[in-house]
C-alpha cells in the first residue's frame, strides 16, 4: 500500500513539475529559446505575490489576479526589448543572456529580501486532505495537479483552435515565411513569452504555498522543469505533463527507499529515459 | 507607359559579405506580367527576398505606386499589397491546408480573394482542406502556396520558381491558373528557369546574369535565341 500511496503522491507532485515545465516547453516550441532564468522567474513571482499579500492582505490564490498580469507584462517586455535581439541561427546568445538574467534576479532578490526563507500562507487548505480508500490525498497537491492539467489543456486548445495559436504554430514552423505573409514575429515571440510568464506566475504561487523559498530556490525548479520537458519530448505540452509525472513518481518512490534518495531518483530516471529514448517519450519536433 | 506599380532602382543586396545583386533596375507595369529569367545563382531568389525585405535593401531602391518602400519591414509588405510565393513553397507544416490559407488571410488585406475562392480556382484543395499541407503532392502544395499569396488580396505577387521540382504535366496545371489570376487585375513578377514558359506568359522580361541585369525590355522585342544567349551570359549578337 505504501507503494501505491507513493505513486499517487508522485503523480500529484508531477503536476507541480509540469507547471514548472509548461512555460519552458511553450517558448522552446515557439522560438527555440531555452530560458535559463525560468526557475528564477518562478521565485520572483513568489516574491511578488508575497509583497502583494503583505501590502493588501489578500489570500495567496487571490493574489494571482495581480501576479499573473504583472508577470505576463514583464515577460512581454523582456522578450520584446531584450531577448528578441538575441534570437537568430545561433542558440547560444539567448542562453547566455537568460543566464545573465538569472544572476541579476537572484542577486536583486538577495539585496531586497535577504536570505531568509519565506513561505506564503493560504490558510487551512494547506493541510486539508481527503481520504480516498486507504490513501489520504492533500487538497493542495490535488488542486496543483488539476491546475496543471487545466492550464495545459487550455494552452493546447488555444494552440490548435485560435487565430493567435495558428500564428504561434506558423512562426514555430518557419519564422521567415510567417513574416513574409505578414505575421509580426517579434510580437508573436513576445506574446509567447508573456504566456509562459503567466504560467510561471501560477507555478510560483503554488510553489510558495507548498514549500519554503529563498532567492536561490530558482535553479532547482529549472532543473525539474527542464527534465520534464526533455522526458516528455520537445514541443509537446502533454508530453511535458507526462514528463513531470515521471519525475514526481520517481522521486516519491525514491523517497520510499530512502529520504536522501528522493531527488537523486528523479535525476537517475531522467538519465535512463534519455539513454533509451533520447528524443523523449512523445517527440513532436524534428 | 503608365506609371509602374512596382519599380526597382539600383538594387544591390546579398548575404553578409557576399553581394548577390548589383545595381538591378526594372519596372512592373500595372496588371502586367514581368518574367525574370536566369541560371541558378543568378540572383533571382535574392531579388525577391530583397524586395520583400527579408534581405537588406536601401530605402529608395524599391518603390510601390511611386512611393519608396525600401524601409518597410517584411511583415508589413502583405498589408501594403505585395506578397511572395516563395521558392520551395515553404508551407507551414504543422498547419492544415485551410489553416495555411487562413493565417495569410488574417494578416493580409480585405478583398474578393478568400479561401473559398481559392478552392474554386483549385478544387482539389477544397477536398483536402483539412489535411496537413505538407502531406499533399508537390503540385497541390504549390497550389496552396499560390492560394496563400492570393488570400492576402495583393496588388503584386512575386512567383518564385513555381515549377521547381514538379513533373511537367503538373507544371502545366499550376501554370494554367496564372492567366486566371492575372485577369483579376493582379500584377505579377514570375521567376522561372524555363525560358519558353516565361516567353508565353510575360509582357516584359528581365534576364539576370551573376547578379546583373543582362537584358531587359518588352517580351516582344526578343527572340528565344537572344534570351537564351543572355541566359548563358553570352554577349548579345
Amino acid at each position: 500500500m505504501n507503494l501505491i500511496d507513493a505513486i499517487v503522491q508522485g503523480i500529484l507532485l508531477g503536476g507541480l513539475y509540469a507547471l514548472f515545465a509548461a512555460g519552458l516547453s511553450l517558448i522552446f516550441g515557439v522560438m527555440r529559446l531555452v530560458n535559463i532564468a525560468h526557475g528564477d522567474f518562478i521565485v520572483l513571482a513568489a516574491y511578488i505575490a508575497m509583497v502583494i499579500i503583505q501590502s493588501t492582505g489578500m489570500n495567496a490564490f487571490a493574489s494571482l489576479i495581480l501576479v499573473v498580469p504583472l508577470m505576463a507584462a514583464l515577460g512581454y517586455v523582456i522578450q520584446r526589448f531584450i531577448l528578441n535581439k538575441t534570437l537568430g541561427d545561433d542558440l547560444l546568445p539567448p542562453i547566455l543572456v537568460t543566464f545573465g538574467l538569472a544572476v541579476v534576479i537572484q542577486n536583486t532578490l538577495l539585496t531586497v529580501f535577504e536570505t531568509n526563507t519565506r513561505r506564503l500562507s493560504a490558510g487551512p487548505i494547506e493541510t486539508a486532505s481527503v481520504a480516498v480508500g486507504p490513501i489520504s490525498l492533500g487538497v493542495l497537491p490535488l488542486l496543483t495537479f488539476a491546475v496543471a492539467v487545466g492550464l495545459i489543456l487550455l494552452l493546447e486548445v488555444g494552440f490548435f483552435r485560435s487565430r493567435i495559436g495558428r500564428a504561434f504554430r506558423a512562426t514555430s514552423d518557419d519564422p521567415a515565411t510567417a513574416q513574409a505573409i505578414g505575421v509580426d514575429t517579434r510580437h508573436i515571440f513576445a506574446l509567447a513569452m508573456a504566456l509562459s510568464f503567466a504560467v510561471i506566475a501560477v507555478a510560483g504561487v503554488l510553489l510558495a504555498v507548498r514549500s519554503n523559498f529563498d532567492p536561490f530556490s530558482g535553479p532547482a525548479r529549472l532543473i525539474y522543469g527542464f527534465e520534464a520537458v526533455i522526458i516528455g519530448g520537445l514541443g509537446s505540452l502533454w508530453g511535458t505533463l507526462a514528463g513531470g509525472i515521471v519525475i514526481g513518481v520517481s522521486q516519491a518512490i525514491g523517497a520510499q527507499i530512502s529520504p536522501a534518495f528522493q531527488t537523486l531518483a528523479g535525476h537517475l530516471v531522467f538519465f535512463a529515459v534519455l539513454a533509451i529514448k533520447p528524443r523523449g517519450l512523445f517527440p513532436r519536433m524534428d | 507607359m503608365a506609371d509602374p506599380i512596382l519599380s526597382v532602382r539600383g538594387l544591390s543586396s546579398g548575404y553578409g559579405d557576399f553581394q548577390a545583386l548589383f545595381d538591378v533596375s526594372f519596372d512592373l507595369a500595372e496588371a502586367s506580367v514581368l518574367g525574370v529569367v536566369g541560371a541558378n545563382g543568378a540572383g533571382k531568389s535574392t531579388l525577391f527576398k530583397s524586395i520583400m525585405g527579408l534581405l537588406p535593401r536601401g530605402g529608395d531602391m524599391v518603390a510601390f505606386r511611386g512611393k519608396p518602400i525600401g524601409h518597410v519591414r517584411s511583415d508589413r509588405m502583405a498589408r501594403l499589397g505585395i506578397v511572395m510565393v516563395p521558392e520551395g513553397r515553404r508551407l507551414f507544416r504543422s498547419l492544415t491546408v485551410e489553416e495555411n490559407l487562413n493565417i495569410a488571410a488574417d494578416h493580409g488585406r480585405k478583398g474578393d480573394w478568400s479561401p473559398r475562392r481559392v478552392y474554386d480556382l483549385f478544387p482539389i484543395l477544397g477536398e483536402k482542406r483539412r489535411q496537413q499541407a505538407t502531406q499533399l503532392s508537390g503540385g497541390q502544395q504549390q497550389m496552396v502556396a499560390i492560394g496563400r499569396a492570393l488570400v492576402a488580396n495583393p496588388d503584386v505577387v512575386l512567383f518564385d520558381e513555381i515549377s521547381l521540382g514538379l513533373a511537367p504535366i503538373v507544371v502545366n496545371d499550376v501554370y494554367a491558373a496564372l492567366p486566371k489570376i492575372i485577369e483579376t487585375g493582379i500584377s505579377a513578377v514570375v521567376v522561372e528557369q524555363d525560358v519558353d514558359r516565361v516567353m508565353k506568359l510575360a509582357d516584359s522580361l528581365v534576364c539576370l546574369v551573376e547578379g546583373h541585369v543582362a537584358l531587359s525590355g518588352a517580351a516582344s522585342e526578343f527572340t528565344k535565341a537572344q534570351l537564351t544567349a543572355a541566359y548563358f551570359g553570352e554577349e548579345p549578337a
